[in-house]
């Protein structure tokens, strides 16, 4: 079967063939001995592929075909907002006058670019409800770590050095506790009732004058709005503790409930998940972050304002976390969010989110009867089923997903959120048609059918995909990551 | 609501609410508090159809002054180089910029391969024996070498060179913050760090000594004299390198280091004022299990087919949560395959080839200016960056050459005081010897 294996570039590679042409050297030509003393001249060459223009477009494009994105077809993967990633983005964010621009020019030749940034914070100012906004952070880890160290900036300020404790739901995102560590906080655990969520018992047992924040996403990643919201707030705001939003979710509730108005002190945005840049196989992404007014003396500088007519970075923020990423954020992501922005405008954005949650909501009724539905109302833009009854015939989720490869689909987030047994966090977005959402609701119903009736399909699967299910053991145990010549 | 992006019909409603069991969109977000609900619509500008917004958007575009138009001069970490046409092509297959994180490894086998490939092409690049899939840039990916050195050593002190991008130093000490780690900075000497001051710095509270290479200045650092110092005291040599310099300069792993971070954006990666770029994160193996971010390994499926897995997952946030190695989860996939394919495309020839002009067109270029009478500060190895000392305003000279199609260097006064009235001169492949001559000519006048 090793015929099957598709080759490294690295195993194509002849000596004497080359993928470029550069111009011949127009200055004298020197010696590198004389510019670069002993020792410090490499004295093997790195081995790079030797491959010609074909080669390397061939090799490509071979790797893309074993490869689905959304394009190739449907992709619910829960948490993740797998929508359409418009064409246009990617035609403005490589036009010359914003790709090939440096960050450290003269800000009076990068005009149009910091009026693009402002124009997008203020679209995000709107959207959030927050008092302002900072695009520096590079995705949402990066944000959520930002805005905890803007809140333990806040809280020093006030003397109040001794909140070091961030509480996060039990279904929270990996993302909040390890952004919570590294932001210097002890993460608490705070735990969802029967119905799902945030349980305020739980959560006023746990408060306390150590607490620095709630870090919160809502709706939560069971797809289920907070509908205590106004009292968490409260509860928080009661011990001096901030609240944080966790933007993950926003594709359910543009339009319906801002960030800033349900009592949340900051947020962060996945600009790559609602607003369209697209995921490239796993980033880059942008991670805004957005804050109420007490803690915009803390935002990381510099700080993109508008004098009169003119943008420009200020720097002098006495207060500030201090810098979070070089430059300014990544830019090119954020040119791709507004251009999307402007593509939907405000009705657009809300039938984007009133689409995302009715495709859920549909696709939920359908599939309720066969799967186990642990909670059971209306969800927001995602929705989470248990394959526990599946598990009972030896078929785990992992089974079910494996198997919906072979339909062409790219399976649900499984496993999570940690508080659902067998879980199948399921979530269409807005771009898909019901045909679509049809014809993946009767591949998982077959599959329910085939658990019951000839459960060995599924627990074999995938049957149709390049590869068959890989020894992740075996790559754990015994580490190679990188390809070394034989 | 008609949008070209929403595929929902009347039709499609009316049956979807149906199967649902209720007569309107609005009874799905009922539960929202009445109080915090939301009324109407976002007061933010109304639609605009693809070529209106076309047009408007590529006039916001033209009001800056772009690499493409003007011969740019302008380094400092990020750089204008020669990116294979290809890159583009590659990037552009939706399969790859349309997919998320490869989770389900058998529809991301392409995926996975090209970053098990960009891994390698690091390793070989910076001599080092393991590199992950990437970070978001050199500046963060150096910030976490400093918690990953901390925690490894169990010592809270960084000891960061002055001769380190200034702004990668800042990040370096927010992220350092987080953690209670105190991060003090080695002054330099003669354009490199002062290895007598840093001998005396370091001891055994020392969880790292973090130098680049080559230095933002465009110096070279005596990496075996840093390695030295720093190993004797058993705290982790840490370089952030330019990759492309790694075509010529011997690799950071060559010389002992522990980590080698740095940014891909010099193959293949647009300057995009300042982002996307590319962090890389490389360690030697001692520190496999400590690596921030995703790593990609090989293995076999049931039948010995070879494949590839994301693996060492326990160091990551989704399965350690609070006891991650780091909170990265997205990370700059596509634009590590963007340098991979320029650094395939280039290849072993080309990336020494490309070194090895932006080092002798910058040697030309400090010829001309001292020719020209100009003081070129530093007179180590440099790579392709010169430091030039001029008579009156960085800023406002910059403002003259922009008028005559040139983007200036960078005014150093605004990093460092004492820097005042020194410009940073990049010369990449891209520069022409004519560019070159007009510079310095321009740059006479102005000064004069």
């Amino acid at each position: 079967m090793h015929k099957d294996n598709q080759p490294l570039i690295f195993e194509i590679t002849k000596e004497g063939r080359v993928g470029y042409n550069l111009p011949e050297l127009d200055v004298p030509a020197v010696d590198l001995s004389t510019l670069l003393p002993e020792g410090m001249q490499r004295a093997e060459e790195a081995e790079l592929p030797e491959v010609s223009e074909l080669d390397i477009m061939r090799h490509y494009t071979a790797l893309s075909n074993r490869n689905h994105g959304v394009d190739t077809g449907f992709y619910p993967l829960g948490s993740c907002t797998m929508k359409y990633n418009p064409k246009i983005n990617e035609s403005v964010a490589r036009f010359p006058g914003f790709a090939n621009i440096h960050p450290l020019q003269d800000e009076s030749s990068v005009q149009g670019a910091m009026e693009l940034m402002y124009d997008l914070q203020e679209h995000l100012i709107e959207i959030t409800g927050m008092d302002e906004v900072t695009l520096q952070p590079a995705a949402g880890a990066h944000g959520e770590w930002t805005a905890l160290m803007m809140i333990r900036a806040f809280h020093e300020a006030n003397g109040d050095t001794q909140r070091t404790k961030v509480i996060v739901p039990d279904s929270a995102h990996g993302t909040n506790p390890a952004s919570a560590t590294v932001a210097g906080f002890e993460t608490i655990t705070v735990k969802s009732n029967e119905e799902g969520l945030v349980d305020l018992e739980d959560l006023r047992r746990v408060v306390g004058p150590d607490t620095a924040a709630l870090m919160l996403t809502n709706p939560n990643t069971l797809g289920l709005f907070e509908e205590t919201i106004l009292e968490l707030a409260e509860i928080i705001h009661g011990v001096g503790g901030k609240l944080y939003y966790d933007g993950a979710n926003l594709n359910a509730v543009m339009s319906k409930a801002r960030p800033g108005d349900m009592g949340f002190d900051c947020v962060h945005l996945n600009l790559h998940k609602t607003f369209t840049g697209p995921h490239g196989g796993g980033g880059p992404g942008s991670g805004p972050v957005g804050v109420k007014a007490d803690l915009i003396p803390f935002l990381p500088s510099p700080v993109l304002v508008k004098e009169e007519d003119k943008y420009t970075f200020d720097y002098n923020r006495p207060q500030t976390i201090g810098r979070v990423k070089p430059f300014y954020g990544n830019f090119g992501i954020n040119v791709r969010a507004y251009t999307y922005i402007r593509s939907m405008g405000p009705d657009g954005l809300k039938a984007v989110t009133e689409y995302a949650v009715l495709n859920a909501n549909y696709m939920m009724r359908r599939l309720e009867e066969h799967f186990d539905l642990p909670y059971n109302r209306h969800c927001k833009h995602e929705f989470v089923l248990s394959g526990r009854r599946q598990k009972k015939l030896g078929v785990r989720t992992l089974d079910m997903a494996k198997r919906l490869l072979d339909f062409g689909y790219h399976p649900p987030t499984i496993y999570f959120p940690l508080n659902v047994e067998e879980g199948m966090m399921i979530e269409p977005t807005e771009t898909e048609s019901k045909e679509t959402l049809d014809a993946f609701c009767d591949a998982m119903i077959q599959i329910a059918k085939e658990v019951e009736e000839n459960p060995e399909i599924v627990q074999d699967a995938p049957h149709t995909t390049v590869i068959n299910r890989l020894d992740e053991t075996k790559a754990a145990r015994k580490p190679v990551l990188r390809y070394t010549k034989a | 609501m008609k949008h070209r992006y929403l595929p929902m019909t009347e039709q499609d409603q009316k049956e979807m609410l149906d199967v649902i069991g209720i007569s309107t969109i609005d009874e799905l977000f009922a539960d929202i508090p009445e109080k915090v609900r939301f009324k109407g619509e976002y007061n933010i500008k109304p639609a605009k159809a693809e070529s209106a917004l076309l047009k408007e958007l590529s006039q916001l575009a033209a009001k800056n002054a772009d690499s493409k138009q003007y011969a740019s001069f302008l380094g400092a970490g990020v750089y204008d180089h020669f990116k294979p046409i290809i890159v583009d092509h590659v990037i552009s297959r939706s399969e790859f910029y349309t997919a998320y994180t490869p989770y389900q490894p058998e529809i991301s086998q392409g995926e996975l391969q090209a970053i098990f490939e960009f891994q390698t092409m690091i390793c070989e690049l910076t001599g080092m024996d393991l590199a992950n899939s990437s970070m978001y840039d050199g500046g963060t990916a150096l910030a976490e070498a400093g918690n990953l050195a901390a925690g490894h050593t169990r010592r809270k002190k960084l000891i960061v060179s002055e001769a380190v991008h200034p702004e990668y130093i800042d990040v370096v000490k927010v992220y350092a913050q987080g953690q209670n780690i105190e991060v003090v900075t080695v002054p330099m000497k003669d354009g490199v760090t002062d290895l007598v001051k840093l001998e005396g710095l370091v001891d055994e509270d020392t969880a790292a000594v973090m130098v680049q290479y080559p230095n933002f200045f465009g110096q070279i650092e005596d990496l075996a004299a840093v390695e030295q110092l720093t190993h004797a005291q058993n705290a982790l040599f840490v370089v952030s390198a330019n990759p492309l310099a790694l075509g010529v300069l011997t690799p950071p792993g060559k010389f002992g280091a522990d980590i080698t971070v740095g940014d891909a954006q010099v193959f293949g990666i647009s300057e995009a004022f300042g982002g996307p770029h590319c962090g890389f994160f490389a360690v030697n193996s001692k520190l496999m299990r400590k690596v921030p971010g995703r790593l990609v390994g090989e293995t076999t499926d049931e039948e010995g087919r070879r494949g590839y897995v994301l693996t060492l997952q326990a160091r990551e946030q989704h399965i350690r949560r609070d006891k991650a190695t780091s909170n990265i989860c997205s990370n700059q996939a596509l634009n590590a395959l963007a340098a991979s394919v320029a650094m395939t495309a280039l290849g072993k020839k080309g990336v020494k080839e490309m070194a090895t002009q932006n080092i002798v067109k910058t040697h030309y270029a400090k010829q001309s200016f001292e020719k020209a009478g100009f003081e070129v500060v530093y007179q180590g190895a440099h790579f392709n960056e010169i430091v030039v000392k001029v008579n009156g305003s960085v800023a406002d000279a910059n403002k003259g050459l922009l008028e005559k199609g040139i983007i200036g260097g960078f005014d150093l006064g605004r990093v460092n005081a004492d820097l005042k009235n020194h410009v940073l001169i990049a010369v990449t492949e891209q520069r022409t010897k004519e560019e070159i001559d007009a510079l310095v000519q321009e740059m006479g006048a102005l000064y004069a």
